[in-house]
């Protein structure tokens, strides 16, 4: 642990081990713990959210209390400690370089040399008669469980893959219900992922607007200022809210959108963002009103979101890299080839 | 999870059911319930519902588990061609991918 830096405010106490003083947590999150997390849910700050690997205390453990292992992502810490309210336990924190359990399992961080070596430096052997840590069923890729048992003499736990299910798991003596043991991906798991998908590539979305903006002001004239103001802001507007739909529309209609693929799913989105936004605004912009542009776009949304919604793949808890390449293969070319003709449409269509 | 299946037969996943000791450690650790226990031994129930995630493989003190482990994230893959590694997730940032 590091001692220098100050004191974060979720240590409420010291409890005396046969090792020292241990910091006690505490199991209620402040109004500063719920913002971070906000915050990271919108994307800001993710790197430096994290807390100082080593050993921490809940309520009042013994020698025989349980023992959980946490990464030092402060999201994945924090979910941790708010669940383990009226239990008394110890925390291991691992040096997961500010990572989530999943991400971390996945690179190897989150993973048996580091378990092995946290350890030694907490000296957790001395602090507890038994031998037993229970782990997040989600770091189950980066660990060897009989590894490190063979390395350490403690004996890995795998606890339910939610912290919230953690109360239910020790009451029923480290048992774990099958549906504890399964990851989720319900509407609202998917519906949180939404804010940080929308930050994430806000800013080729507002220069995409820009571009068009601009070109908006083309034609045959070559260009015209009042037809940039006039055109330009309505399309911008319109890209700016199609990006945010295209975005969050995907996950939240995932089960409902036809096809088992993610580049297919993405086509009908874009399908639908077309003949919405090709309704609305076919009358007073000349981008769309003519019929060349209007084939463009036809072209232009599904690609782009087909694009965007194959890369939900990565949010989602059930495609397997396999999969993942398999669908690549296919649809990356069409999108590309799609965007390509739609890109010269376009242009085209400006022109004639 | 209706509706939420993913492509059928693609995955690397490959259990050789003679080396099974019947410890269970794969039917602990997988998300997805690919397996269960018969007869003492684990039985793949599931094959199609895998994620590669390697959780199973990793945790098998038999070895009787094999799979080409990695994140089923096209944008790991996409960055992995770029940068010619193997797909990597931007995950240094905690970004939801993966
Ligand atoms: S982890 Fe390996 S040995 Fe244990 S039940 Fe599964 S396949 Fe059998
Ligand atoms: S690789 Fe992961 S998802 Fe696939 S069977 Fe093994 S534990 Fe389950």
């Amino acid at each position: 642990m590091n001692m220098e830096s100050k004191k974060p405010d979720w240590i409420i106490g010291e409890i005396k081990s046969n090792i020292g003083e241990i910091p006690v947590v505490d199991t209620n999150l402040s109004l500063s713990d719920r913002l971070g997390g906000w915050k990271v849910g919108w994307g800001f700050g993710r790197n430096n959210y994290r807390v100082d690997p080593g050993l921490y205390a809940v309520g009042n453990p013994t020698e025989e209390s349980p023992v959980f292992v946490s990464a030092n992502y402060k999201l994945s810490f924090d979910r941790l400690r708010e669940n383990l309210g009226g239990l008394d336990g110890w925390i291991m924190v691992i040096d997961t370089k500010g990572i989530n359990v999943w991400c971390a399992a996945g690179k190897g961080t989150f993973g048996t040399d580091e378990i092995v070596t946290r350890l030694g430096y907490t000296r957790l052997a001395e602090v507890v008669s038994h031998r037993r840590l229970i782990v997040p069923q989600l770091g189950a890729p980066g660990i060897a469980a009989h590894e490190v048992k063979d390395r350490s003499g403690f004996r890995v736990i795998y606890g339910p893959v939610r912290a919230a299910d953690i109360s239910d798991y020790i009451k029923a003596g480290n048992k774990a219900t099958p549906q504890m043991r399964k990851v989720r991906f319900n509407t609202w798991d998917r519906f949180v992922l939404v804010p940080n998908d929308l930050m994430a590539s806000f800013k080729y979305a507002l220069i995409a607007a820009a571009v068009l903006f601009i070109i908006s002001g083309l034609g045959r004239d070559i260009f015209s200022v009042e037809r940039m103001i006039n055109n330009g802001t309505v399309l911008a507007s319109l890209i700016t809210i199609g990006y945010i739909f295209g975005t969050a529309l995907p996950p939240i209609l995932l089960p409902l959108l036809p096809g088992k693929s993610f580049s297919l799913k993405g086509v009908w989105v874009g399908l639908l963002l077309f003949f919405v936004i090709g309704w609305y605004s076919n009358n007073f912009i000349t981008l769309f009103s003519n019929k060349l542009s209007l084939y463009a776009w036809l072209l232009l949304l599904p690609a782009i979101s087909s694009f965007v919604t194959m890369n939900f793949t990565g949010s989602s808890t059930y495609t397997s890299l396999s999969g993942v390449l398999k669908e690549m293969k296919v649809a990356v070319p069409i999108q590309a080839g799609a965007a390509l003709i739609g890109l010269i449409l376009l242009i085209v269509g400006i022109f004639i | 999870m209706i509706g939420m299946r993913y492509l059928p037969d693609v995955v690397t996943l490959e259990y050789d059911e003679t080396k099974c000791n019947g410890c269970q450690m794969c039917i602990i650790v997988c998300p997805h319930a690919v397996f269960t226990i018969e007869n003492k031994r684990a039985k793949m129930v599931d094959r199609d519902a895998c994620m590669e995630c390697g959780a199973c493989a990793k945790n098998c003190p038999e070895e009787a588990l094999s799979v080409r482990a990695g994140v089923g994230c096209a944008n790991a893959i996409i960055i992995g061609a770029i940068r010619n590694t193997e797909p990597t997730c931007g995950c240094e940032d905690n970004s939801s991918c993966c």
